[in-house]
C-alpha cells in the first residue's frame, strides 16, 4: 500500500473536517464541542474548550463579532445558534477562568508595540512560550480601545482579569510610552537591534503608522513585513473600515506563532493552510432536523438562564458527516470513520513484529462501493481494503483461515467437476457464448438449462455453453496472481470458442469480466429474456408486488439495471424500489466478507430484508440465498421467467455449500448428457451418507463440507483407524491438506452413514 | 495453550485399529512454526491423537487465529 495514496484517501474523508463554525472562526474556536457540552450543562469543559483557542476569554466572549453565528447551519432548520451568548455562558457558569501558564523559558526577547487586542494576544502568547516579552503602549492603559466600553457590554472587571494574565506571565510592561519611527531611546529602529523580533500592532489611525517612512508591507499568513525581524498585523493590516476583535486577536496570534517559528529556525509558511477563517469542506445532511427557533431568554437585559443557554446550545445538530457509516454496517462495526480506519489499516500493514488487530476489519469489507456512492467526496473503503488485501497476499500477512473455503470453491468451480465450454450441439462455431456463472449454477441449475436452452433457440449463429468462474472470489481475496491466470485462462477458452460475444447472467461475472477482460464483448443477459417473458409469463408469481434489490457488483451499471426493471415491466411484475438508484446494500457475499465475519454480515442482510415487508425480487443468486437464509422471502427474476413447477420459489431454502458444488458437477453432467450426448454422469459416491438438517447447519458453519465428512469417512474405513466413544459412535479424524476434520458418525439404515457430528482444526497436533 | 485445554473427566477412548485405551500424553500442538506442549488423550499403539470439539472449535481456533494475525 503505498503511502502517497493512504495520504490521498485520508484526505477525502472529510469528517474531521473543522464544522462551519469553527472553520469561520478566524482562530477557529471548537464551537460544536462547546454546544454540546453546554447542552448537557457542562460549563466547566465548555469553558475549558473556549480557553484551548481563546487567551482573552472574559473580554472575547463579550465582544467577539461571531462569524461563527453567520456560519451555523443551523441557520437551514431554524435560526443559527446563538454561539455569542453559548461563549458569554461558558464563562459565567464554567468556574474559575484556569490560569495562563508559561512552558519553559527561551533565551530570545520580543518587543511588542501597540497594547491593544492585537498585542496583547501576541504578548500572551510569546510569553507562556517562555520568551521575555516587552510591550508598549502610547496611552495611559493597555487596551485602551476597551477602556470605555459601556459597563452592560464589556465591565471593567473582566478587562483587568484578563490584562492580570500578562503580568502574571512577567510582561514587562510601559504605558505611556509612545514609540517613534527613529533611532531614538523608544524608536522602533532601536527596538529592532535590541529585541530579537517586534511586532507592530498599533492600530490603522496609530501616529506611528502615519509616520513611518516607508509604506509597511505586511504578509496576511505569516505576519512578515518588507523589514527584517519587523512583524505586524491587527487593524493596521485589515484597515480601520471594520474593527474586528477576533480579526485582530487572530493577528496576534498567529504572528506569535510567526515570531516563535523565526526564533526557533522553523519553516515560516509550513503547515498554515488551517490558519485563518474559512469555508467548511464537512458535509452535513441538515433534512432530518426538523426547524427550531432560537431559544429567547426570559430576562433580556440579564441574558440567558442555564436552562436556557442549554436549551440553546441543544439545538446544535452536532454537523457531522458520517454519510458512509450511517448507510453500512461494516463502517458502523468499527466505531470509527474512513479517515481512521485508513490509517488504522495503514499502520497495520507496516507492523513488524506484533499482533495485527485490523486483520479481521481489512477482511470484513464487501467491497460493494456504497460507501462511495453516498460519499460526497467520492472516498471507497472498498479500494482500501482491497489494496490492503493485496498487500497482505504479497508479504504473507494474509490469515491462511480466511478465504481458503471460498478459494476451494473456486477451485471446485473451475476444475474438471464443472468447467466446460462448448459450441452449440449441431454448431461448429459460436457467434455467442453463454456464461451462467458458478453461483446461478450452483443456486438455480434448472433455470441455466432454460436460459440456454431459449438462447440457442432464439439466437443466430449458435450460442456455445461455457461453465466456469469468473475469478471474483481470487480479486476479492487479494489473490492478484491467482486472478490473473484466471483472466488469461478465461481469454484463452474464449478465443479458442472463435471471440463470441458473451452473454453473462451474474453481476459479478458482468462486473469482473468488464474490468478485467475488456476484450471480451460482455452482455447482460436480461435484454435476452424480454421476448421469453412476453411469451410465456409466469402467471401465478408475476402478478404479485415485490421490491427490487439490486446486486451490488453492478451498482450504478444503467443497461444492467433498466433491463431488469424492462424484463419485470414485460411480465407486468410490480417492482417497488428500496433505495434509490445505485444505493443498495451487499447481500454479504461480496467481498468475501461472510466467510470472515458472518455475525456482521448477517446483520447487513438482515437490516436489509427489513426495509420492506414484500418479497424481494433480484437478480443475483447469493442475494437471493442470502435473503432465503435470513428467512427473507425473495425470488430470483429466472424464477418468474421460467417455470417453477408449482413450487414457491421465494420459500427455497438455501441449498449450503455441498449442495452448491453438487449442483454445479450435476448440471455439468445432465448437458452433456442431454445436449451432447455424452454420458459422464456423476459418479456415484461409495459411502451413502444420512446427514440431520441440524447437523448440516452446523457443518454449513463451520465451512466443513459434504465431501469432506465422506473424505474422512473414506479414510476411517480403509485403514480401520477410528476411535470408539463412549456412546457407541465412531470419530473419524482426517487431515487432507491444511485442515484436519473429525465426524462422529454411526451406521444409519440400509448400510448408509450417519453422521452426528463434524468440527475441524488447523493446528496438527503430535 | 496449556496442558488444562483437555476435558479432564472424560471417558476412557478406544482405538479400534489398536483395540487400545488412549491414555493421557504429552504431545506437540504447532501453528505456523509455533510449538506448544499439551496433554491429550493418545493411542499408545498408532499414535492417534483425539482433539476434543471444545478444543478445537474452543481454545484452539482462538489460538489459532491469534498466530494468524502475528
Amino acid at each position: 500500500m503505498d503511502g502517497e495514496r493512504v495520504r490521498q484517501w485520508e484526505a477525502q474523508c472529510i469528517q474531521e473536517q473543522l464544522p462551519a463554525c469553527s472553520a469561520a472562526c478566524p482562530v477557529h474556536v471548537d464551537a460544536r464541542k462547546m454546544a454540546q457540552s453546554i447542552a448537557k450543562g457542562d460549563f466547566a469543559t465548555a469553558l475549558k474548550t473556549f480557553q484551548r483557542s481563546i487567551t482573552l476569554p472574559r473580554i472575547i466572549s463579550q465582544i467577539c463579532d461571531h462569524p461563527c453565528q453567520q456560519a451555523c447551519r443551523r441557520k437551514e432548520a431554524g435560526d443559527p445558534l446563538n454561539l455569542s451568548a453559548l461563549e458569554r455562558a461558558a464563562v459565567a457558569f464554567g468556574g474559575k477562568v484556569a490560569p495562563l501558564r508559561k512552558f519553559g523559558t527561551r533565551p530570545q526577547s520580543v518587543a511588542i508595540v501597540g497594547g491593544g487586542i492585537s498585542g496583547v494576544a501576541a504578548a500572551l502568547d510569546l510569553a507562556v512560550k517562555g520568551y521575555t516579552v516587552e510591550l508598549f503602549e502610547s496611552a495611559p492603559n493597555f487596551l485602551p480601545r476597551l477602556q470605555n466600553a459601556s459597563q452592560n457590554v464589556l465591565p471593567k472587571s473582566a478587562v483587568d482579569a484578563d490584562l492580570a494574565s500578562l503580568a502574571h506571565l512577567g510582561v514587562l510592561l510601559h504605558s505611556n510610552v509612545s514609540v517613534t519611527h527613529d533611532d531614538g531611546e523608544n524608536g522602533l529602529r532601536t527596538l529592532l537591534q535590541r529585541f530579537s523580533a517586534v511586532y507592530l500592532a498599533i492600530g490603522a489611525e496609530g501616529e506611528l503608522t502615519r509616520s513611518l517612512e516607508m509604506p509597511l508591507t505586511i504578509d496576511p499568513v505569516t505576519y512578515t513585513t518588507n523589514v527584517a525581524k519587523l512583524f505586524a498585523g491587527g487593524s493596521m493590516r485589515y484597515g480601520s473600515g471594520q474593527y474586528s476583535p477576533i480579526t485582530s486577536f487572530q493577528d496576534g496570534r498567529y504572528a506569535a506563532l510567526s515570531i516563535d517559528r523565526l526564533l526557533q529556525g522553523a519553516s515560516l509558511t509550513a503547515s498554515r493552510e488551517l490558519q485563518g477563517s474559512q469555508e467548511s469542506r464537512l458535509y452535513t445532511d441538515i433534512t432530518p432536523f426538523e426547524p427550531v427557533q432560537q431559544v429567547a431568554p426570559a430576562d433580556t437585559i440579564i441574558g440567558y438562564t442555564r436552562e436556557e443557554v442549554q436549551k440553546e446550545a441543544d439545538r446544535c445538530f452536532p454537523c457531522s458527516c458520517m454519510e458512509c457509516v450511517k448507510v453500512c454496517e461494516y463502517l458502523k462495526e468499527y466505531r470509527a470513520y474512513p479517515k481512521r480506519y485508513v490509517r488504522e489499516i495503514y499502520n497495520n500493514l507496516c507492523i513488524v513484529m506484533g499482533v495485527r488487530n485490523a486483520n479481521r476489519m481489512i477482511n470484513s469489507c464487501s467491497l460493494c462501493g456504497l460507501c462511495q456512492q453516498v460519499c460526497p467526496e467520492k472516498m471507497s473503503m472498498a479500494e482500501v481494503c482491497l489494496d490492503a488485501r493485496q498487500t497482505m497476499v504479497e508479504t504473507n500477512k494474509m490469515p491462511v483461515s480466511a478465504h481458503e473455503f471460498a478459494l476451494r470453491d473456486m477451485a471446485f468451480s473451475t476444475g474438471a467437476a464443472f468447467a466446460m465450454a462448448k459450441h452449440q450441439p449441431g454448431f461448429r462455431e459460436s457467434t455467442w457464448l453463454f456464461f451462467p456463472g458458478c453461483q446461478l449454477s450452483a443456486s438455480s441449475p434448472e433455470h441455466v438449462q432454460s436460459c440456454y436452452q431459449f438462447l440457442s433457440e432464439s439466437c443466430e449463429g449458435g450460442v456455445g455453453l461455457m461453465l466456469n468462474c469468473c475469478g471474483a472470489p481470487a480479486l476479492w481475496a487479494g489473490r492478484k496472481n491467482l486472478f490473473e491466470e484466471n483472466c488469461a485462462s478465461l481469454k484463452q477458452i474464449w478465443l479458442q470458442m472463435g471471440q463470441p460475444n458473451v452473454i453473462v447472467a451474474c453481476s459479478s461475472c458482468f462486473r469482473t469480466l468488464k474490468d478485467n477482460v475488456p476484450e471480451i464483448p460482455i452482455q447482460s443477459l436480461w435484454p435476452h429474456l424480454n421476448s421469453q417473458a412476453a411469451v410465456k409469463p409466469n402467471a401465478q408469481l408475476s402478478g404479485r408486488a415485490y421490491a427490487i434489490h439490486d446486486p451490488c457488483s453492478t451498482r450504478g451499471v444503467g443497461e444492467v439495471e433498466d433491463s431488469v426493471r424492462e424484463l419485470l415491466q414485460c411480465m407486468g411484475v410490480e417492482g417497488k424500489e428500496l433505495n434509490p438508484r445505485g444505493e443498495t446494500t451487499c447481500c454479504g457475499y461480496g467481498g468475501l466478507a461472510r466467510f470472515v465475519n458472518p455475525e456482521l454480515t448477517d446483520r447487513t442482510v438482515k437490516r436489509r430484508a427489513e426495509q420492506s415487508e414484500a418479497d424481494y425480487i433480484t437478480y443475483c443468486a447469493m442475494c437471493r440465498d442470502s435473503f432465503a437464509r435470513q428467512g427473507k422471502r425473495a425470488v430470483h427474476v429466472l424464477d418468474l421467467v421460467f417455470d417453477s413447477q408449482g413450487k414457491d420459489p421465494a420459500a427455497r431454502p438455501d441449498p449450503g455449500f455441498s449442495r452448491r458444488q453438487d449442483n454445479r458437477a450435476r448440471l455439468k453432467a445432465r448437458l452433456l448428457k442431454e445436449l451432447w450426448g455424452e454420458e459422464r454422469g456423476v459418479s456415484m459416491p461409495e459411502l451413502i451418507l444420512q446427514i440431520s438438517e441440524p447437523v448440516r447447519l452446523v457443518m454449513e458453519h463451520r465451512m466443513i463440507l459434504e465431501s469432506d465428512v465422506r473424505k474422512t469417512l473414506e479414510a476411517a474405513e480403509n485403514s480401520g483407524q477410528k476411535l470408539k466413544l463412549p456412546n457407541g459412535h465412531f470419530l473419524a479424524t482426517h487431515c487432507p491438506a491444511h485442515v484436519t476434520y473429525w465426524v462422529e458418525y454411526g451406521p444409519g439404515a440400509r448400510g448408509s452413514f450417519e453422521i452426528y457430528n463434524a468440527y475441524s482444526h488447523r493446528m496438527q497436533v503430535r | 495453550m496449556t496442558a488444562q485445554d483437555d476435558n479432564t473427566n472424560e471417558a476412557p477412548l478406544v482405538c479400534c485399529k489398536c483395540d487400545k485405551t488412549l491414555a493421557k500424553t504429552k504431545v506437540t500442538a504447532t501453528y505456523l512454526g509455533n510449538e506448544f506442549p499439551v496433554e491429550l488423550w493418545k493411542c499408545s499403539g498408532c499414535g492417534l491423537v483425539y482433539v476434543p470439539e471444545s478444543l478445537a472449535t474452543g481454545r484452539m481456533l482462538r489460538v489459532e487465529q491469534a498466530l494468524e494475525d502475528k
